[in-house]
């Protein structure tokens, strides 16, 4: 052995922050490295997209104010759906990892153990900002308009970063909880499915039936996608701006805790 | 006594899944420089007690040290002095072998300097500079397990741990990994062997404890092993009994065992030079003629039998502890 080792000697929790660094670079090359998942986050919001305003849009925009395009009341809600859907990658690769015994090669290391969980949550905003850019790129090129001032542009961005933190959050505890892959689809699945369809996402609540309406006007899904879409089309965004930040917020300091808890707990026996 | 020559010490080490013992006292030390091969069937605590000694699993009763730190309160510490090859290689298999062994040497606390430095000494090292910039899924099982063993020694550790190094590879690799494994035991890394292949033991190893159930039931140099079970036993098998029956009584008691069935005759031996053609010239006098003739030196699977009273190399080796299968999903 010929080359002489350098030990690195900076304070421990600058080296807890430098693994995590690590482990982001490590989940961000995951996301160029695994080209089917990557042409699924390129090709599934187009066609959620298209199918979308294509099936829906005849019948829907009945409902909608007068004026107000399909395709602009969906954005939004689509939108939030990919991001909800796209969030369960950090769900599918903790359970990988965790399956693959590569967390005990971690583990075996003077690191920081919830790195791991910090590289892939990040890297599934890298993931989700890929889809989401896809999507309003699409969703102009087919008639998407937006009367967003740069500086609502920037909640709009912030919100719905926010929102992918927080359900990458959750995600991880599923992700934990799972005990195989088909497991966190099935899942991920029966969680995001009515969260998101009963919700304002796809078509107004108004018209639901009562019990539903109720349900959907007070989840998080419904006040995230009314705020991001007040900020895209120029309508009074009401309280919605901040009970989206609320939610996202409330969702975090739980899912932080829970996800870290449950995974040192995991992997420690 | 950090700097005691038993680098690993195990005093009195039990553990239990539940209501499942698993480990039910077992003690051994290992010297500094040396190896020492823990032998065992599937389900002998093996792959337990090497979790337990990563500080990856904890234990419910005894004292376990590494480099004279205490693996249940100072774990950091001693992960700091270890390097663990489990039996599923756990290396990225999404990244490639350099990115794989820069990352590990990172979270080593390497600096970035150190780390590429020593990744492509590495790569050297295990025939691996090739396949460097390929991803590591396209690697073949004994590429992986090379990676493998390579990303354990990153950062140089003094002590390794081999879970059954070898297990699922061919021939050939598993003579490179014996002669890489030599190799770091000459460096002068401390090094503990897991293992249900005798002969892997026998070939590495400067001691073996046998495990099975939980415990040691015997402990020893392979040379100290296999003379417990005895010596070396020619064996003469003939065409008929009743050649078998002239030639036992030709040869009186020396016949330790005759086997009617197969016709053979064990003679055991203590000089293979003088004694072989003493038994022969013996047959000649008479004209007894042997259909064929072997001489058996003792193996660790007749130490194992001798021991236990059963067949050391089991079949399946997909079932280890039922807890311990955990580590070692998705090996494929």
């Amino acid at each position: 052995m010929s080359v002489t080792l350098e030990f690195d000697k900076k304070p421990k929790f600058i080296q807890n922050i430098n693994d995590s660094l690590i482990m982001i670079k490590r989940s961000s090359r995951h996301i160029i490295r695994n080209t089917d998942q990557l042409l699924g986050a390129f090709f599934q919001p187009i066609m959620f997209l298209l199918l979308f305003s294509a099936v829906f849009g005849g019948a829907i925009s009945q409902s909608l104010p007068k004026g107000v395009s399909y395709l602009n009341f969906l954005m939004a809600g689509i939108i939030v759906q990919t991001v909800a859907f796209g969030s369960s990658t950090t769900a599918i690769a903790v359970c990988n990892d965790l399956q693959k015994g590569i967390v005990d090669r971690f583990r075996s290391l003077p690191m920081s153990n919830l790195a791991v969980l910090n590289g892939h949550v990040v890297s599934d905003i890298f993931r989700n900002s890929i889809s989401t850019t896809v999507m309003l790129l699409a969703g102009l090129v087919v008639g998407f308009r937006s009367s967003a001032s740069l500086f609502e542009w920037v909640q709009i961005v912030g919100i719905l970063l926010l929102f992918t933190l927080a359900f990458s959050w959750l995600s991880a505890i599923v992700g934990v909880i799972a005990k195989s892959v088909e497991a966190v689809q099935w899942l991920t699945f029966v969680f995001i499915m009515p969260l998101t369809f009963a919700s304002s996402a796809f078509t107004p609540t108004e018209r639901m039936s009562s019990g539903l309406r109720a349900f959907a006007e007070n989840q998080p899904i419904t006040h995230i996608v009314n705020a991001v879409r007040a900020l895209m089309q120029g309508t009074p965004i009401g309280n919605y701006g901040w009970l989206a930040v609320a939610w996202c917020l409330g969702i975090l300091v739980v899912s932080i805790p829970v996800a870290s808890i449950l995974f040192r707990r995991h992997t420690s026996n | 006594m950090s700097k005691s020559d038993a680098v690993i010490q195990v005093k009195n080490l039990y553990k239990s899944y539940g209501k499942t013992e698993v480990l039910k006292g077992i003690s051994f030390n290992v010297q500094r420089g040396t190896m020492l091969a823990l032998l065992g069937p599937n389900g002998a605590g093996k792959t337990t007690t090497v979790r337990i000694l990563s500080t990856l699993l904890s234990y419910d009763k005894g004292t376990v040290t590494v480099e004279g730190h205490d693996v249940a309160e100072d774990a950091q510490l001693v992960r700091k002095s270890i390097g663990l090859t489990g039996q599923s290689a756990a290396v990225d298999e999404l990244l490639t072998g350099r990115e794989n062994l820069i990352m590990m040497g990172q979270l080593y606390r390497l600096t970035t300097k150190s780390a590429v430095a020593r990744a492509d000494e590495l790569l050297e090292e295990f025939d691996l500079v090739k396949a460097a910039d390929r991803t590591a899924k396209t690697y073949s099982g004994g590429m992986r397990r090379r990676l493998d063993l390579a990303v354990s020694l990153i950062a140089t550790p003094p002590v390794i741990f081999l879970d059954e190094p070898t297990t699922g590879l061919d021939p050939r690799s598993r003579l490179a990994m014996w002669g890489i494994i030599n190799r770091l035991k000459d460096n002068g890394t401390t090094i503990l062997l897991t293992t249900q292949y005798l002969e892997e033991a026998d070939q590495l190893a400067d001691q073996i404890i046998v495990i099975d159930g939980g415990k040691v039931i015997a402990e020893g140099t392979a040379k100290e092993l296999k003379s417990k079970v005895g010596k070396d036993r020619l064996e003469l098998t003939f065409a008929s009994e009743k050649v078998l029956d002239q030639a036992c009584s030709a040869l009186g008691k020396s016949v330790a065992d005759a086997d009617k069935k197969e016709y053979t005759a064990t003679i055991v031996i203590e000089d293979t030079n003088t004694d072989v053609r003493k038994v022969l010239d013996k047959l000649n006098d008479k004209s007894i003629k042997f259909v064929s003739m072997a001489v058996h030196k003792p193996t660790l699977d007749d130490v194992f039998l001798s021991l236990t009273g059963k067949q050391a190399r089991t079949k399946a080796p997909e079932q280890d502890q039922n807890q311990d299968s955990k580590a070692k999903k998705g090996t494929k």
